[in-house]
């Protein structure tokens, strides 16, 4: 069985028609990451015990001949700002270095009681506050198609072990781009959902109102079962939304005559690599071919985005990190005398810089005298970004640009220049003010061999669209 | 234009102790990425609504706000200060908060 091209349904087939078992599977997936990812640096922490007593009931099922559920066997990776129960969860900081969870993120007991297999959970940029993995506060991860350049991040890890084929699937969330730009530069497939399709309960909160969990897969039906199984209503989550939860995977093929793709002129300018451009052209080239129609909008306010994102993004994160003061979990500096201390002491240990600074940007925006011109501000410019969406929307059902301005950038070149790093998501940020689905889909590679991604926005709740959508792009590839 | 006063009164404000060295390298990376911000102000937002949250905009989810007040089981005592640096058994332990 070739790890490096098991999909879910092949995983699951294979264990339903006894060709391996879940366990034998888990196995094999163990010893491929400790032979491949001590180079790759995509996995924290494995939780074996936990994958053998899952593999094990699932086993059990497959014996007695029972209907196995949707995802019996598939082994995937969370990402560590998800809590797991009883397995340690750091977000990437050294702050919870020690930190094991008392309970389980919903998105990821949803996916076990589907009967998915963790198998580990990875590495990302501390807090989930990075464009790169450098600011993991362990050690960065390396991408996969290329060990010299950065996976993307945060979920860099995520990304990482879906490209190396040391899991199926995993799960990352996005609050600015964190799932679909090391999507793009691994090559793989990732999806955010809508704001409100998927419980945040158990995700330690970056940004409440940006935060989305979301899976990553090696195809476009991969990444819809994923999901399948995560959305819906969790009364542990008051924005998760009451609404149906549709068929996923059934439009996956279907025709798309007809479609209206809106292509908008603002994510094709200055700063696009050519050979990004050229892909991403090319990927609405073939969304023609099959039918769709393609049209020029415009969202015109799509060069505020980075700034209104920097200052929701930094206030949020200065009010959920304001948790971590050494006092309930995670780790506290020892020498302080003072309560006061023991939090400053505490706080200057555990956070990296990263996230220092974002804590600071944040407590800035948020302070006496600047709350008007700074964070009510950005609330005001979000409006007008959600305004841009609306009236697109009027005219097409979904909207596609490139995923990232350039393929995979090198370790280090941007790790001394934080404002060169967030303009790294100056193309997904937006669909996290507005909270619109968005997928990317890999649509080809450069000269020099790194993966292309293509972005595809649909309206709220409209997840089908997207996929089917990119399911013409990611067809078309594998055809030509 | 932030000042180190700034530095020091958002530091503060935000419990973070930091270096000498940390301080100056805030003051700049503060200064350039609001420098970069300062284009929200060519928009005139006088008469736009704050978007705070994707459902107060597009009524997602709304309704759920509000439950009944009802006593349910929680996270049991042993498991809620499992994690904690120090405890006496039953509550966190931290420095003094007054001193004398």
């Amino acid at each position: 069985m070739n790890l490096d091209i098991l999909t879910v349904d092949a995983a699951r087939t294979a264990v339903l028609e006894k060709q391996t078992t879940a366990t034998a599977l888990v196995d094999a997936f163990y010893k491929k990451i400790e032979a491949e990812d001590p180079a790759i640096g995509a996995y924290l922490t494995l939780c074996k015990e936990r994958a053998q007593r899952q593999a094990e009931r699932v086993d059990a099922l497959a014996d007695k001949g029972d209907a196995l559920p949707p995802l019996a066997g598939v082994p995937i990776a969370i990402k560590d700002v998800l809590t797991t129960k009883g397995v340690r969860t750091t977000a990437g900081s050294k702050i919870l270095d020690n930190f094991i969870a008392p309970y389980d993120a919903t998105a990821v007991a949803r996916l076990e009681a589907a009967g998915a297999i963790v198998l580990g959970k990875t590495n990302c940029d501390e807090f989930a506050m990075g464009s790169s993995n450098e600011n993991s506060g362990f050690h960065p991860v390396k991408n996969p198609r290329d060990l010299t350049r950065v996976p993307g991040g945060s979920s860099g890890g995520s990304a990482a072990v879906v490209a190396a084929g040391t899991a199926v699937a995993s799960l990352g969330t996005d609050t600015g781009g964190s799932i679909r730009q090391p999507a793009a530069f691994c090559g793989v497939v990732g999806l955010k959902p809508t704001y409100g399709r998927v419980s945040r309960y158990g995700l330690i909160a970056f940004a409440s109102s940006l935060d989305h969990v979301g899976p990553f897969g090696r195809s476009v039906k991969d990444v819809a079962l994923i999901l399948q199984q995560m959305a819906g209503r969790d009364p542990m989550d008051s924005t998760s939304a009451d609404l149906p939860v549709p068929d996923y995977a059934a439009e996956i093929g279907k025709p798309v005559t007809g479609l209206r793709i809106g292509v908008p002129k603002e994510y094709f300018g200055e700063g696009l690599d050519p050979e990004v451009r050229a892909a991403v052209e090319a990927g609405i080239q073939e969304l023609a071919k099959a039918g769709c129609e393609v049209v020029p909008v415009s969202l015109p306010h799509t060069e505020y985005a980075i700034p209104a994102y920097y200052l929701v993004a930094t206030a949020e994160a200065s009010s959920n990190l304001a948790r971590f003061d050494g006092v309930r979990y995670g780790m506290r500096a020892r020498e302080a005398k003072t309560l006061a201390e023991m939090y400053r002491k505490t706080r200057d240990a555990g956070f990296g810089t990263e996230v220092k600074r974002r804590i600071m940007l944040g407590t800035y925006a948020l302070s006496a005298g600047y709350y008007d011109a700074y964070y009510l501000k950005a609330q005001k410019v979000r409006s007008l970004l959600a305004r841009d969406f609306d009236e697109a929307y009027a005219k097409v059902d979904v909207i596609v640009t490139p995923t990232t301005p350039t393929p995979a950038f090198k370790l280090g070149e941007k790790a001394d220049d934080p404002l060169a790093m967030y303009l790294a998501d100056i193309y997904t940020v937006t669909a996290n003010l507005v909270g619109v689905p968005a997928i990317t889909v890999p649509c080809g590679k450069s000269k020099e061999g790194l993966p292309i991604g293509l972005q595809i926005f649909g309206k709220h709740f409209d997840e089908t669209t997207v996929l089917k959508t990119a399911h013409v792009v990611e067809h078309a590839l594998a055809a030509g | 234009m932030v000042s180190e006063k700034d530095v020091s009164y958002v530091a503060d404000l935000a419990h973070l102790e930091l270096t000498a060295e940390e301080r100056a390298r805030m003051l700049k990376d503060l200064n350039s990425i609001l420098g970069y911000i300062e284009r929200l102000n060519q928009l005139d937002t006088a008469d736009v609504e704050p978007m705070a949250q994707v459902a107060s905009r597009y009524g997602v989810g709304v309704g759920h706000a509000m439950r009944e007040d009802e006593l349910k089981p929680s996270l049991p005592h042993d498991e809620a200060i499992k994690n904690a640096p120090q405890t006496d058994g039953t509550f966190f332990k931290v420095p003094k908060v007054i001193e004398k």
